[in-house]
């Protein structure tokens, strides 16, 4: 292992390349950028054997994705904010298609108010489209996750695409120490894409055709199907990963002083290396409170979470995301997994737009649940209201 | 029919999707005041009159029952009714 010093999209760029995609579409956007600039010149440079089709659109980028994918190639693009939300047709499309592109998610904040700095709406705009979604907390895990992503993708028993989300600056910009793997070990991990079915002139079929009312019901429901067994898909092909690079990513929820943890705070991305950090502080304090992390927020794993929560007496969840009039995203999925648990599950909607999110902002937010107060926005500036 | 992932399919399969099943109002064709004039073949949009000559017959698994062959079958013919499907 020879660990290098890197920026998060760098990391992200040279480890797509490991993966050998044929052809990758992208449109560039912050803070996504980096990733498709660098991927940009790894292949003029002659260092990656692949088509990069240049479009005018992020609609258009996925769209060659899908058509280059249904070709019966390994494909790759990233995006983040108004360039997902522009792709969002495509989006539903290439899940519809069951095809395994995978998609770098460098998460942002979504407009108006316009805002380039992270939050991840974004992604979470797109729960329902029916793609896997992993949630890295630093940048070794954004890279592996893309490795392992193509892994279960491309199992014919699953056949989805995946997000691969990492916070936009956060980590995208941030330079930290990283394992980028060898190449012989993703080839080896990874081996050439075989497509599931293919267009083929010589064989021709069609995808994402015409569903009648008697039949778009199984479709709907054979895909959701397949969702559900992407957990499972991915805890298996993790153990293989982790033989491999000897990192584990077999937990769909990464725990954190949890054993005798009172207080639990659930967040996603990022934000947990800072809850780590400040749960170090608390415990030292003689505070009992640990960390749920949520690595795959799809499929949701409910049972995972469930099961974590088991011991807990009260659950602060961070939400990078808000579905307005309701609560966060992950607010609502965990009050639904620990349904009849009888705990205080409370939502912050937290750190949006960039605000930053501080060890004693955490600290303010485990108080706040304590005194049984919560389902609230953490932080608001109320001189500005 | 059985569900191919991704819902793929190879050519010539649309025929395999029974349109009719939209249909509120079904065409009849009485074929002994029909004069042969193919009217309502030319104008059917889902091309399902089928035959020639005063043998006209409508394939109702195709026909979305939009009524435009009654409508436009010569007043001296006058040849198909719409009727409300029982369903």
């Amino acid at each position: 292992m020879t660990m290098q010093i890197m920026e998060g999209s760098m990391a992200v760029a040279e480890t797509v390349k490991l993966c050998r995609p044929q052809v990758i579409s992208a449109y560039p956007i912050t803070p996504q950028t980096h990733i498709v600039e660098d991927l940009a010149s790894i292949i003029a440079d002659g260092k990656l054997d692949a088509e990069y089709i240049c479009v005018e659109s992020e609609f258009s980028a996925l769209s060659a994705c899908v058509g280059a994918s249904a070709a019966g190639s390994r494909v790759y693009s990233a995006t983040t904010s108004q360039g997902l939300a522009l792709m969002g047709e495509v989006v539903f499309n290439a899940a519809g298609m069951r095809l395994p592109i995978i998609m770098g998610i460098a998460n942002r904040a979504i407009s108006a108010p316009l805002s380039i700095w992270n939050d991840q709406q974004d992604s979470i705009m797109m729960r329902d489209a029916g793609w896997i979604q992993v949630y890295a907390e630093d940048n070794q895990e954004a890279l592996d996750l893309h490795i392992l992503s193509y892994k279960v993708c491309e199992d014919h028993d699953i056949l989805l695409p995946a997000f691969v989300c990492f916070d936009g600056f956060i980590l995208s910009h941030v330079y930290e120490p990283v394992d980028i793997p060898d190449q012989k070990d993703v080839d080896r991990f990874l081996g050439p894409f075989t497509p599931y079915q293919r267009l083929d002139c010589k064989d021709p079929i069609s995808f994402g055709m015409y569903a009648t009312p008697e039949y778009y019901l199984e479709f709907r429901y054979e895909h959701d199907e397949a969702v559900k067994r992407a957990g499972e898909a991915f805890k298996k092909h993790a153990k293989e990963f982790a033989k491999i690079f000897g990192r584990d990513y077999s937990e769909l929820v990464t725990k954190y002083r949890m054993e005798d943890a009172e207080t639990v705070i659930v967040a996603m991305g990022s934000i947990c290396g800072t809850i780590k950090d400040a749960i170090d502080e608390m415990r030292a304090a003689g505070q009992k409170v640990g960390l749920l992390g949520i690595r795959m927020f799809r499929p949701f794993p409910s049972a995972d979470i469930r099961a974590a929560l088991s011991n807990a007496k009260r659950v602060a969840v961070l939400d990078k995301n808000i579905s307005l009039g309701a609560k966060g995203a992950a607010a609502l999925e965990i009050k639904d997994a620990c349904y009849g648990m009888n705990i205080p599950i409370l939502d912050y909607i937290i750190g949006l737009g960039g605000r930053d999110v501080k060890i004693s902002d955490i600290k303010e937010v485990v108080k706040l649940c304590e005194a049984g107060k919560g389902d609230m926005f953490y932080g608001l500036r109320q001189e500005v209201l | 029919m059985p569900l191919g992932i991704g819902c793929t399919a190879k050519p010539g399969k649309s025929r395999n999707n029974k349109t009719g099943s939209w249909r509120v109002y079904y065409p009849v064709m009485d074929n002994a005041k029909c004069t042969g004039c193919g009217t309502c073949q030319l104008i059917c949009p889902e091309g399902c009159i089928t035959g020639s000559g005063k043998t006209l017959q409508i394939d109702l698994d195709f026909c979305k029952g939009c009524g435009l062959c009654a409508e436009e079958c010569p007043d001296k013919a006058k040849a198909i009714s719409m009727h409300l499907e029982d369903k």
